[in-house]
């Protein structure tokens, strides 16, 4: 039974990440799968809208701390608000100068971005506290769940020991709730953006750029608003992160798990697929955290095995764009339900 | 400050030798190839092996008078560049070229994904752990008449990277398949119907490409004196400003950025902090962008 709790907490906590991933996959899928906008800087989002959130919701600066600014404890809701639109506008500034050129320039610039927010990140101290990183970020409406946690388990102290570490868990049950919650919302707007009128205008870009120029429609415009609003979701699964992690620093943002994975997620998953983002999120977080208790029965070091799992991950995505290079789902169809009868 | 300029013409040699290789392979495929940089990183391992292997089949390891290295490290450069060159036309063989058919984008897709295992795999065979082709340090030296001092190593680096560079010039110029290749990056539709075998010419772009990019890596290593797997990755973004700032799909483009990238990133630390050096090329990167995307020296 102790196993069994054991598991279904690490599922719970497995979710959790899962579902922040998702987060991401959904906005790349706004600015890749439905725009054709090539933003491999996605860490520099993430990284924007948990630092914004840490600073809007942190506790003020220490006495060891480096940084001057911030500490405002606000509630959580005013973070993750905060964190959208301090990357919303980051995404405007840089669209601006590179969104008029070829998808290539627009790739180099945001894995500069990325590169850029992770310098400063690591050097404005004032700001970011440096290394050390932003601590005891507060975990939303933490106190009275776990004081309840902790009443109820002190009232029934005759619990088996499974059932108190399952109780004992219930405020990443919650978070959880949160998570999800917050991906089922984006999920269903974006949603409903992507079949409105604005969002066939994106398909057209994606598709033939000259076509809908030529249709009066404004092409640069457009781009930018997929840009903002992907970044937005970015910087929304950015906060969630800080506070789920209670702690961000420069190191948490690196290229690897901050930008390419999530790539892999939307490929594998499907770009243009809503759905298939999110699926893409869980199967292939799934199988990065699943390689993890792979490997280690590998007689390697630590190091070998980290590196190998990388390789494996990169593999697979030459291989999902050999063989299957829609994905799991494929591209879902813009066509009316009516018309396929 | 004098000391800065010659810091800026080693670094930027070595972006230059980077740079040719990127330019050209995205003046002929037309995508951005993200593992440019973990190429060169290949490029300096496959060196360390060679070198370590050199001497240990007895070739005389004594050093060329001031120079840090002997006949194991020429050995080792020329193998190196021999073998990354197979490796890079070998990629492309296994993956490149399957994608080519579909998509220019999904190109740059799986370039990402290449850099990220080629980068991994260097780290899964020999380690996070820097490695040096050569131990102790080397004594700079005055320049004669000039208030500033160079590495003797440095002035091998300058002179080969020059080298280089005149020889990417009379190849593209006067050679067939140099002409074939300017032909292809003019218009690659037009010079295949001219009777251009243009995947072989794709071939030897990536063979030339892989070559200058291992010369690449390996001085870095030399002018750094260790290696490390992220050695490549580091100076990809130096890099890509080097050819946009010379003008997409021109070599030569690439050299004169390469050093201009090179000589702003090394003065800059007279100003400002020198962690920021990499944002220094990416601001001159976005300058660029903003004002003439087509660069120096490319076409319109």
């Amino acid at each position: 039974m102790d196993t069994l709790v054991g598991i279904v907490n690490y599922i719970v906590f497995f979710s959790i990440t899962a579902g922040i991933y998702a987060i991401l996959s959904l906005g790349l899928n706004i600015q890749w799968g439905y725009t054709g906008l090539f933003n491999i800087g996605i860490a520099g989002f993430f990284a924007i809208g948990a630092y914004t959130s840490a600073l809007i919701c942190g506790p003020q600066p220490g006495l060891i701390d480096w940084r001057v600014v911030g500490g405002y404890n606000m509630p959580f809701i005013f973070g993750l608000l905060g964190g959208m639109i301090v990357a919303g506008i980051a995404a405007a500034i840089i669209s601006l100068p590179t969104l008029r050129l070829k998808e290539d320039y627009l790739a180099i610039t945001t894995v500069g971005i990325a590169e850029a927010i992770r310098l400063i990140a690591k050097q404005e101290s004032w700001l970011t506290n440096g290394v050390w990183g932003i601590n005891n970020i507060p975990a939303p409406v933490y106190r009275p769940i776990s004081n309840g946690i902790d009443g109820f388990l002190n009232a029934h102290p005759n619990l088996p020991g499974w059932m108190e570490s399952l109780i004992g868990n219930g405020y990443n049950w919650f978070f959880l709730f949160l998570v999800i919650a917050t991906l089922i919302i984006f999920y269903l707007a974006v949603e409903r953006i992507i079949r409105s009128p604005w969002g066939r205008v994106l398909a057209a870009i994606r598709e033939d750029e000259t076509v809908a120029q030529t249709s009066g429609k404004n092409v640069f415009g457009f781009k930018v608003q997929s840009m903002v609003l992907g970044a937005m979701l970015m910087g929304a699964g950015g906060s969630l992160y800080a506070h789920f992690a209670m702690s961000v620093g420069p190191n948490d943002f690196k290229p690897l798990l901050g930008t390419f994975i999530v790539w892999v997620m939307l490929i594998a998953g499907g770009s243009g697929n809503n759905k298939g983002a999110i699926l893409g999120a869980f199967t292939i977080w799934g199988l990065w955290a699943g390689s993890d208790f792979l490997v280690h029965l590998l007689p390697l070091s630590d190091t070998r095995v980290a590196a190998l799992r990388i390789i494996i991950i990169g593999l697979l995505l030459e291989l999902i764009l050999l063989r299957r290079p829609r994905g799991l789902l494929g591209e879902e169809k813009g066509i009316s339900k009516l018309l396929e009868r | 400050m004098l000391q800065l300029v010659i810091y800026g013409i080693v670094w930027g040699s070595i972006l230059s030798l980077g740079g040719v290789g990127l330019s050209l392979t995205y003046g002929i495929m037309g995508f951005a190839n993200f593992a440019h940089g973990d190429i060169m990183a290949l490029g300096a391992y496959y060196a360390l092996v060679l070198a370590a292997f050199s001497k240990h089949i007895g070739v005389p390891s004594f050093t060329f008078g001031p120079l840090s290295f002997g006949f194991p490290m020429l050995i080792a450069i020329l193998g190196s560049m021999i073998m990354t060159a197979i490796t890079a036309a070998l990629i492309d063989k296994v993956l490149f070229k399957r994608l080519r058919k579909v998509q220019s984008i999904i190109l740059l897709i799986a370039a990402v994904g290449v850099s990220f295992s080629l980068r991994n795999l260097l780290q899964f065979v020999w380690g996070p752990q820097p490695k040096y082709y050569f131990k102790g340090i080397q004594i700079t030296r005055k320049i004669p008449g000039v208030a500033a001092r160079i590495k003797p190593d440095e002035v091998f680096i300058i002179a080969i990277s020059f080298l280089f560079a005149l020889g990417v010039h009379f190849f593209l110029k006067y050679t067939k398949v140099g002409k074939a290749m300017r032909a292809t990056s003019d218009n690659p539709s037009l010079a295949s119907t001219v009777g251009i075998n243009t995947e072989k010419i794709i071939t030897w772009t990536w063979a030339i490409g892989g070559s200058l990019a291992a010369a690449g890596g390996i001085f870095a290593g030399i002018e750094n004196r260790f290696i490390t797997p992220p050695l490549g990755w580091n100076m990809l973004l130096p890099i890509f400003a080097a050819v946009i700032l010379g003008g997409i799909g021109s070599p030569y483009g690439a050299m004169v950025g390469g050093l201009i990238i090179g000589l702003s990133e090394e003065l800059s630390t007279a100003i400002i902090p020198t962690a920021y050096k990499p944002a220094v090329a990416f601001a001159i990167m976005i300058i660029m962008l903003l004002f003439r995307p087509r660069g120096l020296f490319g076409r319109g």
